[in-house]
């Protein structure tokens, strides 16, 4: 932010004329945002570049109010372009190191733990076990397993519509709970059951349960209730990590790929469909004005305080005030803040912020959880949404000390500007946003890459998937809607690993067996 | 034996690498963002060279010629990202915090070369690494004992040589200085034709000149971004 917020406080004085094309242009882009919302379910990469740009506008506010409040504050569109694309790069990096975490757990445990390398127990879904060694018969197995996946995920999509529609909040709710509890105990045990196997430690029941009660209990608290964001991130990482493992393990070889497809086709055509089943849901949330289970989602920066004042007034309103108002509304968004001066306009940026993730996440929130749900592995991420009003409200008060902070290094950093304390800032202040159904599905295909014992074709899906999620988010940039994540990183995964053990390999390992460089 | 082999080459080769990495891309998301497209492009001229090495059946078994249209490849794709590099220079200021990117190009060049390098380092050595960590070595039962540490020193050369290509010739072609460009063409062309060397474990015959390239391609590299005498002896002198 450092850079950034000078800039655009510059760019702001520059420009103070055009403050009222900018205003109209937010208000566009809020409208807008209703429409991508809906478009945007399933495994989504939410940058809302909406959002960053009331963020960076905030900023301006927040500078500027320390000055004199209430300047028109202004930056005429280019240069929110540039602002949006500026923060973007700062977002893929911070999008890039958890999917590259996840990765590496699920790549390391696959070569170090073959338990999850070798299929011989399968799920109930996949009845067709291809243990054929024809490929015709393989190829038709694979087809009819990931079609009755893909059925029990629009199945499960549908059923929670229908929930969500008769406002059967609960049965979601303990659904989403037991999920997350069963991928927190149940797979965490076999998973430490079968690590310490593969490297032949000998441990007994009581430690066992004593480690597992704690790492389960303090997640359930992470996901569903409070704590530290790093420790939740972690926490959905590692159950992101672990939903993979399961899907390596289990699915039939051709099946996973299969469903890699599929899921990606799927993910598509919800988004593209009018009448797509998460569209539905979407526009349902809007209906109600609530943000439904908005966390299926990994996310990079703190939320509960965008709840907060959500609670507080509807996110439209509270759209339209902020941007009206600039810093005036803060002190009716913000609940109960008492704070100096500059406090009150860092908080400021912060509830805009919050504010237009609430609609926007609603939206988006939304969907993936749906997604997610459907495949079976979602319990935890949607429980971890759902549960986030509740954790909100108890996180408040927390916010609330923290915003007195945020206040303090706000202000410190406007008079300093110095490089450390921004990025901090910055990361409290805006997000982005990775349905964790992309963690899981990344991961399963770089995993069962690398189960194949060849580390190019890992490295050249890993590389593929990171350059298919820059795009991503350059479209997301460029078309300022939500967009589904898995299409374009999946497809270059899927490419690049085919042909990378198909055709690279060979050439490789007869240019490394000959020590020839090139 | 073999996990202190593992480490010893896999720093050899990417030690100085991640180095750079650490202390001149991290810290910038812009330039992993481009790191990371220049692996990317990187990948697909292998992908070409390779698809070309698989049609051509009856010359499967020529590896010159298969080195000779990868290094091609390799030296068109770096033109394609210096193209798409130069184009997209106004957006790319506009997106990163630092307007150093931009201020000095030939840090564009500097951070794709090394996505370049690191790519095609990784890509000659992960799979030996991973043999490497054992159960077994090289040299037991025949074969060269020394395979292993000569192949990651070639792979550092070789992720050096790329940085410093990038260099020269990302500059060569804003000034159109076509003696760089066919120096930075020729000289891969040579180290990696030279490699073939290898085979008959001439390792002498093929690291002494290609380091000896490397230490020119350095000096001209370092040369063409504005380095001088002096400068250098003041960075010696930490003046």
């Amino acid at each position: 932010m450092d850079g950034h917020v000078g800039a655009s406080t510059s760019s702001s004085r520059l420009n103070g004329s055009s403050g009222g094309e900018q205003r109209k242009q937010q208000n566009n882009y809020g409208s807008n945002e209703q429409v991508d919302g809906s478009i945007l379910d399933v495994p989504n990469v939410v940058i809302r570049p909406a959002r960053r740009r009331a963020r960076s506008t905030d900023a301006t506010i927040g500078a500027r109010s320390e000055d004199g409040p209430r300047v028109p504050r202004e930056l005429n569109p280019e240069e929110l372009d540039e602002e949006v694309l500026k923060y973007g790069a700062q977002h893929v990096i911070k999008l890039f190191v958890p999917v590259s975490l996840c990765m590496l757990v699920v790549v390391a445990t696959i070569n170090s733990v073959k338990f999850y390398s070798t299929t011989d127990v399968y799920l109930l879904y996949t009845p067709f076990h291809e243990l054929s060694p024809d490929p015709g018969v393989k190829f038709w197995n694979a087809l009819a397993n990931s079609l009755i996946l893909m059925t029990v995920v629009v199945i499960m999509t549908i059923l929670l519509i229908v929930l969500y529609k008769q406002r059967c909040y609960k049965i979601i709710h303990s659904w989403l709970i037991l999920s997350s509890f069963m991928l927190l105990f149940i797979f965490s045990y076999l998973y430490l059951e079968e690590f310490l196997r593969a490297y032949n430690i000998p441990m007994d029941y009581p430690t066992t349960l004593l480690i597992l009660w704690n790492f389960g209990v303090a997640g359930m608290m992470a996901i569903h209730w409070k704590g530290p964001l790093i420790l939740q991130q972690g926490y959905l990482i590692f159950v992101a990590a672990l939903m993979a493992l399961v899907f390596i393990k289990y699915l039939p070889e051709w099946t996973a790929w299969a469903v890699l497809g599929a899921i990606s086709v799927w993910d598509l055509i919800a988004v593209l469909t009018p009448k797509g089943p998460l569209r539905i849901l979407v526009e349902t949330a809007q209906e109600r004005n609530e943000q439904i289970f908005p966390a299926l989602i990994y996310s990079s920066t703190v939320l509960y305080t965008v709840l907060g004042a959500k609670s507080a007034t509807t996110s439209d309103r509270v759209d339209v005030e902020n941007i009206e108002n600039g810093a005036e509304q803060s002190p009716q968004e913000a609940e109960g803040q008492a704070t100096s001066s500059a406090g009150s306009a860092s908080r400021t940026g912060n509830t805009n912020n919050v504010v237009n993730d609430d609609a926007a996440q609603a939206a988006e929130g939304m969907p993936l959880v749906t997604f997610k749900t459907n495949g079976n592995d979602a319990g935890f991420t949607e429980e971890w949404s759902e549960s986030r009003v509740e954790r909100v409200r108890s996180r408040q008060i927390e916010v609330q000390a923290s915003n007195g902070q945020n206040a303090n290094r706000s202000t410190h950093y406007r008079t300093t500007t110095t490089a450390t304390e921004t990025p901090q800032l910055e990361a409290q202040e805006r997000g982005i946003k990775l349905g964790l159904g992309d963690f899981i599905f990344y991961s399963v295909l770089v995993g069962k890459a690398s189960s194949y014992g060849d580390w190019i074709t890992t490295i050249a899906c890993f590389v593929a998937i990171l350059i298919g999620l820059c795009l991503t988010l350059l479209l997301l940039a460029i078309w300022r809607k939500a967009l589904p994540a898995l299409p374009i990183s999946i497809t270059f995964g899927l490419l690049f690993c085919f042909a990378t053990s198909a055709v690279v390999q060979p050439f490789m390992d007869s240019l490394s067996d000959k020590q020839v460089f090139i | 034996m073999t996990l202190p082999e593992f480490f010893g080459c896999a720093f050899i080769a990417f030690g100085t690498p991640f180095a750079m990495f650490v202390f001149t891309i991290a810290n910038d998301s812009i330039r992993i963002i481009i790191l990371i497209a220049a692996a990317f492009f990187w990948l697909l001229s292998l992908l070409a060279s390779s698809l070309l090495w698989f049609a051509l059946v009856p010359i499967r078994e020529y590896l010159w010629f298969g080195v000779i249209f990868s290094v091609l490849f390799q030296e068109s794709f770096r033109y394609i990202i210096y193209r798409i590099l130069r184009r997209t220079e106004q957006g790319l200021q506009a997106v990163s915090e630092n307007p150093g990117v931009i201020e000095n190009k030939h840090i564009l060049a500097y951070v794709s070369g090394l996505g370049f390098g690191i790519i095609s380092g990784l890509f000659s050595m992960v799979n030996l690494l991973a043999d490497m960590s054992g159960p077994g070595t090289m040299g037991l039962k025949g074969g060269s004992d020394i395979f292993l540490i000569t192949s990651a020193t070639q792979a550092l050369a070789m992720i050096l040589l790329h940085t410093f290509w990038s260099v020269i010739f990302f500059n060569a072609f804003d000034i159109n200085n076509y003696f760089h460009i066919v120096y930075v063409v020729v000289t891969h062309l040579f180290v990696s034709l030279i490699t073939l060397l290898n085979a008959n474990e001439l390792y002498i015959a093929t690291l002494l000149p290609n380091y000896i390239v490397l230490l020119a391609t350095a000096a001209l590299a370092f040369k063409v971004a504005g380095g001088s005498k002096t400068s250098l002896l003041r960075f010696i002198k930490c003046q």
